[in-house]
């Protein structure tokens, strides 16, 4: 098994005079086996994707990127981390600056990275554009909605061009907090099934928040099931889910929504 | 602070009436900048050329309008056309340098505010409180106590009490877009907070302070004439509209033009200021300028 | 006899453009039914209507009308405020999306159940404390003295959403409506939610009208549906015939995005089985 490129030790967070979030969490990302964090609101999820994407320091414990502890001080490794690691957020109406266009919104690693600063200056303007371009067509997005604004889109093509974005630095890691979960459920599948491609075409490795278990199914083989800011059970998403252990995960396994069965 | 409340839980103008106010809202940019262009063009001419000199008191006094005084003169015998002109210039000049003044610290220390953690944000508010709670008039009277009674003094008085109207309204609309989750992608995007605050912040907030901005122009024009009156502001000869007006009221019977032209100067200033900043706003707002 | 009887219903917006547009079903007492549509496809909006509660400036056309046995034929279009009044709580009661909103957040919920119970049954003093006790437990809530000295703020969201449905109670409706109950709710949570509803329902024999987005909630609960889109009705019938043989183009490709995130889960059964 290859070294994981994101991994939680030990990692425990509170805030200031309170109980602490998350304890003794550990969760490895290596490349391929994306990991869903499943629990209920509360549950810590959240907090620990924020630890994950390095907007957050552990109180306790290390966050290990390529092996090596991750220190927001060092500029030139939390860049390339920045470069490998992106995330998409839940509410595309959120996530998305109202007052840019979606090729600035798409080409912002781009800039931000400094990913173009290698070019001669001129060229560089036209290599943004033709990575946009590549960014938009992966996500099915028509090449002219680089010149549109995000009002201008539906819930489902926001998500679309948050995902852009998001590969647009060609990372190895994505994650997501309840990508789908704001969407309509028609929209949701078209969403689960372009991050399945994703996956497969990119090699991207897709951790995900989600309390819905038939896209962390669809999308994910590894699944941590956290309750109360511990992880309770972890393992192969088919055996956790398919035979789950805790009483937790059970309870979850069962509460999902079935359609009512096809006639034999 | 019901303005800055309606300002700030103000809908950014969506809904089914947003399509039809669209059409309206270049005819009100286009009104507004008539109204403020025609002050304007009234104050630069009265940089070359005036019909009288401000102080000749030849034309006998409260004169009703007429030859060769188009307006008449006031109770002193000056030329009311003369000082409206001369008005413009010390009006435009007040509402601009306050604005400026004011407009600057507000942003700056609204921003400052909007980053602070929490307790360094608490004392920034209770400040702004303490500041916004002190009459504008108590301070100008403060700053003139320090210089001479003068524009400037008159400037920078209103322009320090705007200043902490501006930075509370910054302030909340500052935490309110960073609540948003285009600045946490922004930061996995690797944007450095100066780059957060240059293309972000300031774009997301601009339109409601720039309108707040507006409205703090038309009421600068107004304490600047509450100041005059109190010989606090623009020495005579300077004509304020303001105090024009005040020195009309008593013989508002006899020639009622003298409070009549002024009052309608600053409603016409007031209005247009507000109109451009409301149409400029949309010009500049992509999710108005493009509707499908 | 129909308990409601929605006919040709209409709703327009102020700028004139049709939300809804020639809607019709009936709900017979004791029966649930279902309204299932994607956002902006009008279900909320005939909640609403229904409860004329639409906002202003909508216009709402055709016919509404609820026969209660007992309290006579009222047509909902049209009728003035004090009739509607008398009908909200007593003849129809709405269990809403946010229960925060729905509560008011500076007063104590023992009160805010208390409120409905004094108005209709004119409950006052140590009788009325027990019937807010009774209606809290009713809903299945552990420790109803504690959570009735409670503020809105203090206690969970699932636990909000069960004193929303106590208040909609209180009246003993008979129409209960049910407007996207679970969707702010944890998965675990709202599966409670939907059983609670189920027997509540049951127990007091009330029609249901339950709305919601996700097909196979909707379809857990209640027996007949309709499908709307862009305000216009696609399909309706009974739940398995609509689940299990969809004609209309929209309503099979809910169904098939419904069945294939089901089978995401279905497929970890098998695997674990093999």
């Amino acid at each position: 098994m290859s070294r994981p490129i994101i991994e939680a030790r030990e990692v425990g967070f509170a805030y200031r005079r309170a109980p602490a979030v998350l304890t003794d969490v550990s969760i490895e990302i290596t490349q391929g086996r994306g990991v869903a964090l499943v629990g209920e609101s509360g549950a810590g999820k959240t907090t620990l994707l924020r630890l994950l994407l390095g907007l957050a320091t552990p109180t306790t414990g290390r966050i290990l990127f390529d092996g090596d502890t991750l220190a927001p001080g060092d500029r030139r490794r939390m860049r390339s981390f920045r470069r490998d690691v992106q995330t998409v957020f839940q509410d595309p109406y959120s996530s998305l600056d109202p007052r840019q266009s979606v090729a600035r919104i798409v080409s912002e690693p781009l800039r931000s990275l400094g990913l173009l600063r290698d070019l001669p200056r001129p060229e560089r303007r036209a290599a943004a554009g033709e990575r946009v371009a590549a960014a938009l067509h992966a996500v099915g997005l028509p090449e002219d909605a680089a010149g549109r604004y995000p009002h201008e889109f539906s819930g489902g093509q926001r998500q679309r061009v948050a995902i852009a974005r998001a590969i647009v630095s060609e990372p190895r890691v994505l994650l997501a907090d309840e990508p789908v979960s704001a969407l309509d459920v028609s929209t949701r599948v078209r969403i689960v099934d372009l991050l399945a491609e994703l996956r497969e075409t990119r090699g991207l490795t897709v951790v995900m928040v989600s309390h819905d278990l038939a896209v962390v199914a669809a999308l994910c083989p590894q699944v941590a099931v956290l309750e109360r800011g511990r992880v309770v059970e972890q393992g192969d998403t088919a055996a956790v889910l398919g035979s789950p252990r805790h009483a937790y995960t059970r309870r979850l396994v069962r509460s999902v929504p079935r359609l009512p069965a096809r006639p034999a | 602070m019901s303005v800055e409340q309606a300002l700030v839980g103000a809908p950014d103008g969506e809904g089914p009436k947003a399509a039809t106010r669209h059409v309206s809202r270049s005819v009100t940019l286009t009104i507004g900048c008539v109204l403020v262009g025609v002050i304007v063009l009234v104050a630069v001419v009265s940089l070359f050329w005036l019909p009288f000199a401000p102080e000749d008191t030849s034309g006998g006094r409260l004169m009703p309008p007429g030859a060769p005084h188009l307006l008449g003169t006031d109770k002193l015998g000056r030329d009311l056309l003369t000082q409206l002109m001369i008005g413009a210039r010390i009006a435009l000049a007040a509402g601009a340098g306050s604005v400026v003044l004011g407009g600057a610290i507000g942003i700056v220390a609204g921003l400052a505010a909007g980053f602070a953690t929490r307790w360094l944000d608490d004392v920034v508010s209770a400040l702004l409180d303490i500041l916004i709670a002190f009459p504008t008039l108590l301070l100008a009277m403060l700053v003139a106590a320090t210089q001479a009674a003068s524009l400037t003094s008159a400037i920078v008085a209103i322009g320090l009490a705007m200043s902490a109207i501006v930075a509370r309204l910054t302030r909340v609309l500052v935490k309110r877009v960073l609540a948003h989750d285009f600045i946490t992608a922004a930061r996995t995007s690797g944007t450095s907070w100066p780059r957060v605050v240059l293309e972000h912040v300031v774009p997301n907030i601009w339109p409601t302070v720039s309108v707040n901005l507006a409205l703090q122009f038309g009421l600068a024009v107004l304490a600047e004439a509450s100041l005059s009156y109190l010989g606090l502001g623009a020495p005579p000869p300077n004509a304020s509209w303001g105090r024009m007006l005040q020195e009309a009221q008593a013989s508002v019977f006899i020639a009622p033009v003298g409070v009549i032209a002024p009052g309608v100067l600053i409603v016409v200033l007031v209005i247009g200021v507000n109109l451009v900043a409301d149409g400029f706003r949309d010009v500049a707002d992509p999710t108005r300028r493009r509707r499908r | 006899m129909s308990l409601l009887e929605v006919a040709g219903l209409g709703v327009r917006s102020a700028d004139g453009r049709d939300l809804i547009s020639d809607l019709s079903f009936t709900v017979d007492a004791g029966t649930r039914f279902g309204l299932i549509g994607e956002s902006g496809s009008g279900k909320s909006l005939t909640a609403l209507a229904i409860m004329g509660l639409l906002p202003p400036g909508m216009t709402a056309s055709g016919s509404v009308t609820l026969d209660v046995p007992g309290r006579g034929r009222t047509e909902i279009v049209g009728a003035g405020e004090r009739l509607l009044n008398r009908l909200r709580g007593r003849t129809t009661s709405v269990v809403f999306q946010e229960p925060l909103t729905a509560l008011d957040p500076l007063m104590r919920i023992g009160h805010q159940v208390a409120e409905p119970l004094r108005r209709a049954q004119g409950l006052r003093g140590r009788a009325l404390k027990t019937a807010v006790t009774a209606a809290l437990e009713e809903v299945r809530l552990a420790e109803p003295d504690r959570i009735a000295r409670a503020y809105p703020h203090e206690i969970s969201g699932g636990q909000r959403q069960r004193v929303a449905i106590a208040m909609a109670l209180a009246c003993r409706p008979a129409l209960l409506i049910a407007d996207e109950p679970t969707t702010a709710l944890d998965v675990t949570v709202q599966a409670e939610i939907l059983a609670l509803l189920d027997g509540l329902v049951s127990a007091h024999s009330m029609a249901l009208l339950f709305i919601g987005h996700d097909l196979a909630v909707v379809s857990g609960i209640t027996d007949h549906v309709l499908i709307l889109k862009d305000g216009k009705a696609v399909e309706s019938g009974a739940v398995l015939d609509v689940v299990n043989a969809p004609r209309h183009p929209y309503a099979r490709e809910l169904v098939g995005s419904a069945r294939e995130l089901d089978a995401a889960l279905d497929r970890l059964g098998e695997g674990e089985r093999s």
